[in-house]
């Protein structure tokens, strides 16, 4: 069964059978504003906790979106080359950002869960 | 800056209850974005009336038999050419032609003008006004003003609903409808609008009235910056700043070919210069190929990979429909349709220059 896991940099994991879904919270995209682009990584690529996974670009600024744990991409989502306005509408459905191969599931413990998340943002 | 050196804005209970968003800019805690968000403020402007608080810009008065000589001096243009009520867009330069501000001056009497400057550069533009005017016989105000700008198409409709008529009022020229109250036609979307500055009390009534009005919306900086990008207009500190001359910026059309060759404005013996021998960069519009934004720093680079320029403002436009910039390049690059690369986290954007504005201005000229 998949769990959601959440991060104080305002990004959501569901995991599933190894493989980790992510996107950026709700409250996250608020934040943004209106995205007009998002910079989509390559299948294959690793990346280390922290490492910049993808640019996220609204009207005003492009910012960062973290690897929130290590792992190899497996799949970006393509959809919003198309539609980045997607990561506005359904931040936490349609509108994910990839899907990552876990090297280590244990770093899942480090996270919050979803009581945690909404006391960190308050 | 501290929390507490920042500057609020006197209807900035209004901004909270509308429900905007904060950010800081210019030393001033401005409302960024509304609930709307931006992309929809940016088109609401466009297609009716946006209602921008630019209460952090400074009004100045400057007024006296010397009122003109002493524009003269600090501003490469005629002030005492204008008609009354006329307005200019000018600079303060420094003694190598750096633009120190852009400015737009207003005559309101024989002997009155108004002047409107920078928010960043307020503190040192009245530093320097009144230096000047120590030369000058002349007096110069800072005045306390709520200042708010409704731009779009219909911004005069709004503000005849509102009691406020504009109708003999054409852009870029201003007047004084009330006591204590300047309106200009004028703005910086590209849209017919007004600028009007007012006493607090005043504004709180306009606003109210104003926002009763369904075609009119608060609009938050953000859209105030993505709507003069698309304008082609320059903001200071990014696309104009005191390394940068009129020349350079494709601004000389603010200066008028007799005060070009005989003016005693300062910077005047260094502009001449530079027009002499040509400007070595040029400011241009820059459109990315594609969707992704080429923004403020991007370096730019020509097809055989030599350095070309960089970007001084760049982002999405809502209305072109595509992500717009501005930038300067060596001045035989800047020609339009000329392909250029700009570098974004190490990868090269395609960027075509491409004339400015992105969207035609609809001004009401008469």
């Amino acid at each position: 069964m998949a769990k959601t896991y959440f991060t104080e940099d305002h990004e959501w994991l569901r995991v599933e059978g190894g493989i980790a879904t992510v996107g950026i919270t709700d409250y996250a995209q608020q934040q943004l504003g209106d995205i007009v682009f998002v910079e989509l990584p390559e299948p294959g690529k690793k990346l280390a906790k922290g490492d910049t996974a993808v640019v996220v670009e609204s009207v005003k600024a492009a910012s960062d979106v973290y690897a929130p744990v290590d792992g190899e991409i497996t799949e970006a989502n393509t959809a919003l080359s198309a539609d980045p306005s997607l990561v506005n509408s359904a931040a936490t459905g349609d509108g994910w950002l990839w899907k990552m191969k876990l090297a280590n599931e244990s770093q899942l413990d480090g996270l919050l869960d979803e009581a945690a998340y909404k006391a960190h943002i308050g | 800056m501290t929390g507490d050196d920042t500057k609020h804005l006197p209807l900035e209970d209004l901004h909270m209850a509308a429900g905007a968003r904060f950010g800081a800019f210019a030393g001033w805690s401005m409302p960024l974005t509304y609930p709307a968000g931006v992309m929809k403020e940016h088109l609401h402007s466009r297609e009716h009336a946006g209602l921008f608080d630019i209460s952090h810009m400074k009004l100045f008065e400057i007024s006296g038999p010397g009122a003109a000589a002493l524009l003269n001096r600090a501003c490469p243009f005629d002030a005492g050419a204008l008609q009354v009520s006329q307005s200019k867009y000018t600079f303060f330069l420094n003694e190598a032609a750096g633009i120190l501000d852009d400015l737009i001056v207003t005559r309101l009497g024989v002997e009155r003008f108004m002047m409107v400057a920078n928010a960043g550069n307020a503190a040192a533009d009245e530093k320097h006004l009144r230096e000047l005017a120590e030369d000058f016989d002349v007096k110069v105000d800072a005045l306390d003003r709520v200042f708010l700008a409704i731009q779009g198409p219909e911004a005069w409709a709004a503000l005849s609903r509102a009691g406020i008529e504009t109708g003999s009022l054409v852009f870029m020229h201003g007047i004084e409808p009330r006591e204590n109250w300047f309106m200009s036609r004028s703005g910086y979307t590209g849209e017919d609008g007004f600028e009007i500055g007012l006493p607090e009390a005043d504004a709180r009534t306009l606003v109210t009235r104003l926002l009763e009005d369904e075609r009119v919306m608060w609009i938050g900086l953000a859209a105030r910056d993505s709507l003069r990008l698309e304008a082609g207009l320059c903001l200071h500190g990014l696309d104009v700043t005191p390394e940068i001359d009129p020349a350079s910026a494709g601004l000389m059309w603010a200066i008028p070919k007799e005060v070009r060759a005989s003016g005693a404005f300062i910077g005047a013996d260094a502009l001449r210069a530079i027009l002499e021998r040509g400007p070595a960069q040029k400011r241009v519009g820059l459109k990315p190929d594609g969707r992704q934004p080429v923004r403020a720093g991007a370096a730019l680079f020509d097809a055989d990979g030599n350095p070309a320029g960089h970007v001084t403002s760049g982002g999405f436009g809502p209305s072109a429909g595509h992500p717009v910039a501005m930038g300067y390049v060596r001045t035989p690059l800047a020609k339009p349709g000329t392909r250029l690369f700009a570098d974004v986290r190490g990868t090269k954007i395609p960027v075509d220059i491409h004339p400015l504005p992105f969207t035609p201005h609809r001004y009401r000229k008469g």
